[in-house]
């Protein structure tokens, strides 16, 4: 498998204090990431710096062996739960095709209206969200939006999907057959994911390997060797215990966040 | 023939008033000013700019009265002053939501400086009126074609931007990550907005552009599913309002702006009624 994202001892600033240093990681084409850590530890930093938003303030990283480029067309990106305006009449398809010709110059000519018209149903269909196509936005639940949202990312065909926080704002129900969704497409489609969550627990099934950000450092691996008492208190620099139940779930005591991964 | 008295023959009407010369100019440049502003409101409305587009006319305000005091074309002086209001403002902020302090602070600056100018000009206080209120009825041929040009430019602008401007107004973040200056693309839009609210003041005034510039706009944001219906709703409800407006008011003494500003409201309160018995009916059912 080709490496898709590959990070060389990169780090992030910001205003010259240091969210995070020395990430070094690669992630190969359809893996399935899960991006974790507490609320302002910088994984929305990662997450602009792929895309090109952001500069690191040291180290390098390439995607798909090209430099970050800002507009990549090979990303799609799925940011933090946007306010839709609940009046707006417009119908959610029409959100779809900004991911595809939103960024080009110009009106688009009668062909290219077909075109995004066919595409977007298509990635409508891919999510399984077709039946919301001409429903406006502001009236589907939070976990069609959420869907809509997607449909958007995988309109370009991107060969990498950043998810930020896609599961906040769903039930644990709708939240679980989100990811098991997310999870299918990119294994059709060859798609690597990166996925921020605060709760690993609904990821434990499709994860291949997580990215845990905390305390200004940034560990990547196996979950088993990221989530433990002893990897996880080397990160923290402080005392943290992680727990299995019988079922495998983990909760991880001891961080400020750990009601968040406690169920 | 020529008679100034409503006849039911609506076709004999129009070709009395196509007679004058300042019903022609009128009707050319409020129909040019109700296209230009019915397509960049939508943008205005979707942006939630209204407060911004309000704001600018007023410093088109001061800089028509300033036209005025230094006996220039006062529409030269709106188009100076809301270009540049149109820049301060999107330097000042860059979130929409977190502006309005900022902008009511220059607009209350900028309505001060206009009192002042006017205060100086010692000719009619009908300018002050006409700026305030709009006086299209006395829109002269040159400044018909200074309106056409800036609308053209006002027009070809949006094309150019369109795909990018929608969806940095739709979907900012995403907008951003694929590649779209959404700083620049706001710039630009606030220079497109006030050379739309130049023209427009010549039509409803300082005080009333909000019936052109957001009312329309306003009632297609809530009837359209596609944005390309929601600006030719918007185009259509401005022109009409504006032509409407314009053939009424050559029959009955009272101002244009005034029948402009009546039709929208009437539409929009219309639709929101409309809104209003089907959510009813879905709570009953």
């Amino acid at each position: 498998m080709e490496n898709v994202i590959v990070a060389n001892n990169l780090s992030a600033k910001y205003n010259s204090k240091i969210i995070w240093q020395n990430a070094s990681f690669e992630i190969k084409s359809g893996e399935f990431i899960g991006l974790l850590g507490p609320n302002g530890a910088g994984k929305t930093t990662l997450f602009r710096i792929l895309l090109g938003l952001n500069s690191p303030s040291s180290g390098d990283v390439t995607i798909l062996n090209k430099k970050v480029l800002k507009g990549n067309q090979n990303i799609g990106y799925v940011p933090q739960r946007r306010i839709v305006d609940v009046e707006s009449k417009l119908f959610s398809i029409e959100y779809v095709k900004l991911g595809l010709s939103g960024h080009k110059w110009g009106l688009p000519t009668p062909k290219e209206l077909q075109i995004e018209e066919k595409q977007a149903l298509a990635a409508l269909k891919l999510v399984d969200a077709d039946e919301f196509a001409y429903r406006p936005i502001g009236e589907l639940s939070g976990g069609e939006q959420q869907k809509v949202f997607l449909a958007q990312a995988l309109i370009g065909k991107p060969k990498i999907l950043l998810l930020d926080e896609p599961l906040s704002n769903l039930d644990i129900k709708r939240g679980n057959q989100l990811i098991k969704l997310i999870s299918s497409i990119a294994r059709k489609e060859n798609i690597a994911v990166m996925l921020i969550a605060h709760d690993i627990n609904p990821l434990l099934p499709y994860l291949d390997r997580i990215i845990y950000i905390a305390n200004h450092k940034v560990a990547s691996g196996e979950i088993n060797n990221i989530i433990t008492s002893q990897s996880l208190s080397k990160l923290y620099n402080s005392p943290v215990e992680v727990i299995k139940d019988s079922k495998g779930r983990i909760a991880v005591l001891g961080t400020e966040e750990a009601h968040h991964h406690a169920q | 023939m020529l008679s100034n008295s409503f006849s039911w023959n609506i076709w004999l009407d129009i070709t009395n008033i196509w007679q004058y010369s300042f019903m022609r100019n009128a009707f050319e440049a409020g129909t040019i000013v109700a296209i230009v502003a019915g397509i960049v409101g939508y943008f205005v409305v979707l942006r939630k700019l209204s407060f911004a587009a309000h704001a600018l006319s007023h410093v088109g305000f001061a800089g028509a009265a300033g036209a005025v005091l230094i006996s220039i074309n006062p529409l030269v002086g709106l188009l100076i002053f809301t270009s540049g209001g149109g820049l301060a403002m999107s330097a000042l902020g860059r979130k929409a939501n977190n502006r309005d302090v900022q902008i009511g602070i220059v607009l209350a600056f900028m309505l001060g400086l206009g009192v002042l100018f006017i205060s100086l000009y010692k000719g009619y206080a009908t300018e002050a009126y006409s700026i305030l209120f709009g006086e299209i009825l006395g829109i002269s041929s040159s400044n018909v074609i200074f309106t056409f040009i800036i609308g053209i430019l006002v027009i070809l602008s949006i094309g150019v931007i369109y795909r990018k401007l929608l969806f940095a107004s739709m979907d900012e973040d995403v907008a951003e990550a694929k590649g779209i200056s959404t700083l620049k693309i706001g710039l630009l839009f606030m220079v497109i907005l006030a050379f739309a609210t130049a023209i427009a003041v010549q039509v409803v005034g300082v005080l009333l552009i909000f019936a052109l510039m957001v009312t329309p706009a306003a009632i297609a944001q809530r009837i359209a599913n596609k944005p390309s219906e929601g600006i030719a709703i918007s185009v259509i409800i401005a022109v009409i309002a504006t032509w409407v407006g314009l053939f009424v008011a050559y029959y009955l003494p009272y101002p244009v702006s005034f029948f402009i500003v009546s039709i929208v409201f009437g539409l929009y309160l219309i639709v929101r009624l409309i809104e209003f018995y089907k959510l009813r009916k879905q709570l009953v059912i």
